[in-house]
This record gives C-alpha cells, sequence and structure tokens, in this order.
C-alpha cells in the first residue's frame, strides 16, 4: 500500500514494469525497454534496473554491463537541461573544444556531471550529423549552432 | 493496396498534383501561370535547427491569409545539401532557390515572388537548372549527380503517395512481378555495385552469399548506425527519403528469400527516426509490408531496432550483438554474417546508401548504373563535406571525380583566404590527403593507394591553422574512447600510441617516438579483431606519411607551427602595441597577466592556461601567439 506522497514514485516503478513485462518475449528487448526506464527516470538508478531484472528475466550483471557499454544510458542524475556539445571531427576542427572548455567554466562541473542544482548536465557527444552547422551543441532538444565561446552565455541565458 | 495496378492508381492521381516539381521551366521571373506553386523547404536536421519550421508556419500562415490555398502548396521536403547556406527554400515550377531564408523574409517571397513573379534579390541563390553558369548554386550542383539522393529536396517525405508519384515501389513491383530472387541478385552484381559503408565489397556478391544458405530463416539488416563523426549522409537519406530505404528492403529480402528486417538506427538521430517510423506505418497500411505483398504471395516485415550511442555497433557483428539485446561486442570472422548472423541465422547487412541505390538498379537496370563512374568504382557516391570549406554540406558525385573538383568546385573552396592543407576521408579508419593529391579521383582503389579509404564519406576539409598531430590525436582519443576493450592489441595497443601523442603535443616528444608508433600500428592492423581496431592507427600513419615534418618539429623543436598544440604555444603580449589599459589582466580566468602603466603589461607563461580569452579582450590587437 503506497503512501500518497509518494504515489507519483510509485507509478514510476509500476509503468516500468508493465514496460518490462509487455517486451518478455521480444528477443533482444533490453536495450530498447532501457531507453523506455530512461525516458521515466531521466536516468537509470538501481531501482529501474531491479524492475527491469525482475520482469524481463534478465540478471542485473547483464544489465549493468549494457548500461555502462553504451554511451547514451546514464547511472547518474542529468540536469533539466542537458547540455550536449558535439565533438565531431567538423565541430572539433571548428573548435568546439573550445566551447566545451568555456561552459565548463561557467558552470563549474566537469564533463559527465551536473550543477548542484541540478540545472545543467554537461556531455561531451557523438557526432549528430549536423555538421553544416558547425560546431554545435544541443541543449535537451534544441539545436544550437555556429557558435563561438562568447556565445555561451547567450544560449545559457535562454534556459534561466 | 492489393496489387500492383492499384499502385500504379496512385501513382498517377498524385503525379498530377505534383509535376510540377519536374518541370525544366528556367524562368524565375515567369509568373505562375496556371496559378500552381510549390514551396519546398528544407526540414532536415541542419535546416531545422535553423528554424524551418517556423519559416514553414510562417508560409502557411501568409498562404492563408492572401487566400492562397488552392493554387499554392507549402511543403516540407528533405536535405539538397546547400547547408551551409541553410535555410533553404526551393519554388517549383521555376526550380528557383532561395537561401539563408529568415521568417522575416518570407512575407517577401509570398508578396513579390508568389504573387507578382519577381525574384527576392537579396535572398535569391540561383536557378537548379542552370548548370552552365557561374553562379554559386550553378558550380554547386553541376558536377552533381542524385542517384541516392535523388528524392531529397523533391517530395515531402512524410508523404507515401509523393514517393509513389516519382516511381516509388515501382521496381519492388517489377522485382516480385517480371524478376526471380535470383535475376535480382544478378542485376545488383552486374550494377557495380560497392558497400557504401567504407568496406566497398561488392553488393551483389554480399547478396548471393545470403541466398545460397538453405535456412528458411534469415534476416535483412541495415546498418544506420553512422557513427562516422562529420557523417551525415545516411540521415539525409533516412530524413529525406525514407521509403527508399524500405522499398530496397523489401527487395533484397525477396532476393535472398528473408521475411524479417530491422533497420538499427542510432539514437543521436530523433528526426530520422520519426520520418523512419511514420514511413514504416504508411508502408503497413499500404499492405507493402506484411503478408502477400501487392498479391505477390511474398512477405516481409521491417521495424526498428535503437542504437544507444556506441560507434562501434556499425561494426557489423558487434550491430548483430546490439540487436540481441547485449554489449555491443564484435565477433570473428568467419562465420560471416550471410552465413551465421542474428541469432546465428543467415543476415544480409548493408549501409543505407547502398541500399538507397537498389530501387534505381532494379528499375533502371545495371547498365544504366554502371555507366557512372569508373571501371572498379560504379556509380555515385555521397559525401558529407564540411570542416574548413565554404560550401559545408552534401554532395553526391560520379565516382573518379578528383578531390579539387569537389573542394573547388563544388564546394566553394577555403573561407577566409586560407590555404587548403588536407582533406580526411574515412573518419577515424580513414586518412589525410594533401594539397599535392588534390587530384586524385575518388573511388575506392585511388583513395587506398594513397592511404586513406572512402569510408561511409565523411569529408572533412583542413587548412593552415590545422595541426595533424593533433588531428591524429584527436581521431585516437576517439577510437580509445569507443573501443570495445575485447582484444588487446585495441584496447591496449592504441592506448599506447595515444600516450605517445599526447606526449608529442605537450612537448615531451622524444626521438624514438615516431618509430614506436609505426610499429605500434603495423601490430595492432594486422592482429585487432575488428575493422575499429584494425583502422585506428590509419590516421597516425597517413598523417606520418604526408605531415612527417609536423612530427619532427613537435619533437625535436617543441614546436607547433599551426599553434594548435596549447603546451607549444605561447601568448604574448606586443611591447610597442600595448597601452597598458589593464582589461587582459581583468579577464584572465588564472592571473597570469601582470603589469602597470610604466610597465606595460607581461603575460606569466608558466601560469597562462593558453584559452585566448585576453587575445579577445585587447583594444589594441596587441596580444598573439608566439
Amino acid at each position: 500500500m503506497s503512501c500518497c506522497c509518494n504515489s507519483g514514485v510509485d507509478e514510476r516503478k509500476e509503468q516500468l514494469a508493465k514496460i518490462a513485462r509487455k517486451y518478455k518475449t521480444t528477443k533482444g528487448a533490453l536495450i530498447k525497454v532501457l531507453h523506455e526506464a530512461q525516458e521515466l527516470y531521466g536516468y537509470l538508478p538501481v531501482e529501474a534496473q531491479e524492475i527491469i531484472s525482475k520482469n524481463l528475466g534478465v540478471p542485473m550483471t547483464e544489465i549493468y554491463g549494457v548500461i555502462t557499454f553504451y554511451g547514451q544510458f546514464s547511472l547518474k542524475e542529468k540536469g533539466k537541461y542537458q547540455i550536449s556539445v558535439c565533438m565531431g571531427t567538423a565541430c572539433y576542427v571548428k573548435g568546439s573544444s573550445l566551447l566545451l572548455e568555456k561552459l565548463k567554466e561557467r558552470l563549474s562541473i566537469e564533463v559527465g556531471n551536473c550543477t548542484e542544482d541540478k540545472k545543467f548536465s554537461l556531455e561531451a557527444c557523438r557526432c549528430i550529423g549536423a555538421c553544416g552547422l558547425a560546431p554545435v551543441l544541443t541543449v535537451n532538444k534544441d539545436v544550437h549552432g555556429r557558435l563561438l565561446p562568447e556565445d555561451v552565455d547567450r544560449i545559457l541565458a535562454l534556459y534561466e | 493496396m492489393k496489387t500492383a495496378e492499384q499502385l500504379e492508381q496512385i501513382r498517377q492521381a498524385t503525379l498530377a498534383r505534383i509535376n510540377l516539381r519536374k518541370a525544366t521551366s528556367n524562368s524565375v521571373v515567369e509568373v505562375v501561370q496556371d496559378n500552381r506553386a510549390h514551396v519546398m523547404i528544407c526540414a532536415g536536421t541542419g535546416c531545422t535547427s535553423s528554424n524551418s519550421e517556423a519559416i514553414i508556419k510562417e508560409f502557411n500562415d501568409k498562404i492563408v491569409f492572401h487566400g492562397l490555398e488552392e493554387r499554392i502548396t507549402i511543403v516540407k521536403c528533405g536535405c539538397l545539401g546547400l547547408c551551409a547556406q541553410g535555410p533553404v527554400v526551393i519554388i517549383y515550377p521555376e526550380n528557383c532557390l532561395y537561401k539563408t531564408v529568415k521568417v522575416s523574409d518570407v512575407v517577401d517571397i509570398v508578396e513579390q515572388h508568389l504573387l507578382r513573379g519577381k525574384k527576392v534579390g537579396r535572398i535569391f541563390g540561383g536557378n537548379l537548372n542552370d548548370v552552365a553558369s557561374e553562379t554559386e548554386i550553378s558550380k554547386f550542383f553541376s558536377k552533381q549527380l542524385r542517384i541516392a539522393l535523388r528524392n531529397c529536396g523533391l517530395i515531402n517525405p512524410e508523404s507515401i503517395d509523393e514517393y509513389i508519384a516519382f516511381d516509388g515501389y515501382k521496381a519492388l513491383a517489377k522485382a516480385l512481378f517480371t524478376m526471380s530472387p535470383a535475376k535480382v541478385i544478378e542485376e545488383v552484381f552486374a550494377s557495380g555495385l560497392r558497400g557504401r559503408g567504407g568496406s566497398g565489397f561488392p553488393t551483389g556478391k554480399k547478396w548471393s552469399f545470403a541466398a545460397s544458405s538453405a535456412d528458411s530463416d534469415k534476416f535483412v539488416l541495415c546498418n544506420a548506425d553512422e557513427g562516422d563523426p562529420g557523417a551525415f549522409m545516411d540521415r539525409s537519406v533516412l530524413e529525406g527519403d525514407p521509403h527508399a530505404l524500405i522499398e530496397a528492403m523489401i527487395i533484397a529480402g525477396y532476393a535472398i528469400c528473408a521475411h524479417e528486417g530491422y533497420v538499427y538506427v542510432r539514437i543521436e538521430y530523433p528526426i530520422a527516426l520519426e520520418r523512419l517510423n511514420i514511413a514504416l506505418e504508411q508502408a503497413r497500411n499500404y499492405g507493402l509490408l506484411g503478408d502477400n505483398i501487392m498479391g505477390s504471395g511474398f512477405s516481409f516485415n521491417l521495424s526498428v531496432r535503437l542504437g544507444a550511442g556506441a560507434f562501434v555497433c556499425g561494426e557489423e557483428t558487434a550491430l548483430i550483438a546490439s540487436i540481441e539485446g547485449g554489449r555491443g561486442m564484435p565477433r570473428p570472422r568467419p562465420p560471416f554474417p550471410a552465413i551465421q548472423g542474428l541469432w546465428k541465422k543467415p543476415t544480409l547487412i548493408n549501409n543505407v546508401e547502398t541500399f538507397a541505390n537498389i530501387p534505381n538498379i532494379v528499375l533502371r537496370g545495371s547498365s544504366w548504373y554502371s555507366s557512372f563512374g569508373t571501371e572498379k568504382s560504379r556509380g555515385t557516391k555521397v559525401f558529407a563535406v564540411g570542416g574548413k570549406i565554404n560550401n559545408t554540406g552534401l554532395v553526391e558525385i560520379p565516382m573518379g571525380t578528383t578531390l579539387r573538383e569537389v573542394i573547388y568546385d563544388i564546394g566553394g573552396g577555403i573561407p577566409n583566404g586560407k590555404a587548403f592543407k588536407a582533406a580526411q576521408t574515412g573518419g577515424p579508419s580513414g586518412g589525410c590527403i594533401p594539397a599535392a593529391l588534390l587530384d586524385t579521383p575518388m573511388d575506392y582503389d585511388s583513395l587506398i593507394a594513397i592511404g586513406s579509404m572512402m569510408g561511409s564519406g565523411g569529408l572533412i576539409v583542413m587548412d593552415e591553422d590545422t595541426c595533424m598531430v593533433d588531428i591524429a590525436k584527436f581521431f585516437l582519443e576517439f577510437t580509445v574512447e569507443e573501443s570495445c576493450g575485447k582484444c588487446p592489441p585495441c584496447r591496449i595497443g592504441i592506448k599506447r600510441m595515444l600516450e605517445i601523442l599526447e606526449r608529442i603535443t605537450s612537448g615531451e616528444g622524444q626521438p624514438g617516438d615516431i618509430e614506436k608508433l609505426q610499429e605500434l600500428a603495423e601490430v595492432i592492423k594486422s592482429t585487432a579483431l575488428c575493422g575499429l581496431g584494425q583502422t585506428a592507427p590509419n590516421p597516425v600513419l597517413s598523417t606520418l606519411r604526408y605531415f612527417r615534418h609536423e612530427y619532427e618539429e613537435h619533437i625535436t623543436m617543441k614546436k607547433c607551427a599551426a599553434k594548435v598544440c596549447k603546451k607549444l604555444i605561447k601568448y604574448r603580449i606586443a611591447a610597442d602595441l600595448c597601452k597598458s589599459c589593464g582589461l587582459c589582466a581583468k579577464f584572465c580566468p588564472v592571473g597570469a597577466i601582470s603589469g602597470d602603466r610604466k610597465t606595460g603589461h607581461i603575460i606569466n607563461t608558466h601560469k597562462c592556461v593558453r584559452c585566448g580569452v585576453c587575445t579577445g579582450k585587447c583594444p589594441m590587437q596587441a596580444i598573439g601567439i608566439s
């Protein structure tokens, strides 16, 4: 019996269990289920892994192995706004590493981490294929291109 | 849709509506005679990021405002390739292209061009049919030949009817009703098509291997895990013409007798995924996927599997392991996937661009296709051109076109008057091509002969401000991070190579480092388990071959001529220009600048972290790199 102040959290657990059960008979469904779990939780906490393990019938070690193999899955909580700086070749040649340095400095966090207020998290990502606009960064689903380090403050201000 | 005749009916009906897009009219001033125009707005990732969705909405609003809904059709389309000039808008039937369009330009395009037939000069880019003139648009398109990209920019990718109108699914009907599976494979083989994902393996041969297995359970897979940084050819096909892929995979299934297929799409492509899913649903609704396709008796099901951010999953056996739900770790070959692939069943796996060529090969015949390109590299190749080049974007050229033509004729040359230094092809598996080899034809064998490779099509242009040692290090950082860790040559070997490069670029290079790099490279190339490890040393070998002097300068003189490697450069304030305003000291994040009005300002090079902020702040431009 769940108390009402936890009802949001319990809903997620039940939703995830339902998703995992739905895919139990689909071969190779683990990655799909992990994507949906991450959509639900924002990242992949142990609690989510346990639900998947139990309902999909996959051992925890295997789940952990898959999560840590793929760059998109995160064991760490992400910020409300996830900033990803593209480090593909075209963006690199056009100075994306300078963008990344400026962001690290402005947010006072290292790559892979989240600000204390959980507002922004910072990643260096693989090429997203918008090379015509290099250098590029994304904030959640928004793509910002043709950037200089001076543009960082303006971009962050959009998400105040 | 139950029969091929019904397909034909849809084709005729839709063609009547959209045929004006293929009119050969050239005039940009021609008033829309029968009051019909189609306004195509690019909705690929690049232009969408530059607000093309808002432009589409503005067009729709203005068309309604002027009561033109019956006469003007607003259509979102796929990538025409002129990404540097996006957002791009094309008006048919006059084939007129507008570039760098903003929302505020829409009112002028509607009121001046559509209503009064007057082009809007400030954003007019040229005429798509104009191949003879010296305009930028003409030079961009005149040497291109769009086969894989034929529909991108011409149709709404979310409309199966528009795909059908321009001969979509006609090749499938031809294959199912007039060709045996063996005949289909024969045509693909005779076309000379080679794998466009990078391997260059003859596609027809791969299909015949998969067909030859007697197993009744087979799979057709599409490798849409376009992981090479700087490559977006496959993304553009998926976003601009997803049905081309679907049609090709059904044909492949028919040819090898497989009834199930998966498209493995990288998760970093949300627009491509959305368009592909819409197209799959449409194909299912039309009975083009599922049981008894068009009454032929052949059944085929196709669905999507998602990547999760692992470059190595672009390698076919790793991709298969990923679809099976596990870590994407490659397997030794043999057995090859055609014999033992997904869930140990015979599996045909091809790249998106390879598949995109199939419908035309089947419909128009192998002789038509093999009339383009060179003897050993038939057809065309799509390149994603990026880096230090004016016309960054997507191009499709006949094989054999030279690099010089791609960079200077199509690409518009190097911006800011800088000198071309090298072009990198093949991504982290490839190599660089220096200025002396600009006349190299772009085909599989010529590129291998000079120490590079075709790769998937990423072409990164570098100028005099690029440090080639830094570039080699960049690629190795990538492959070290993406290595799956299974085999020691890759897991340990390329890491040792990276460590040597890190020392060299930090001023700690030692005599013997180059020889060590070469020795490691040879061992790793011949012993690594999969293509990632086997080709990871290529950028190092290639830059050593053509830019050895840069390595030697870094090692013996501790010098980076391109002024890129931070530990080898020093920021200096020119005393004769410095006015001691103190702005640089104020903004220096580490307090490395000191001085006063009497002595002028100087930078403490030990404290300096080479962030470069001071150069931007100095009003006298007195700070530079030495």
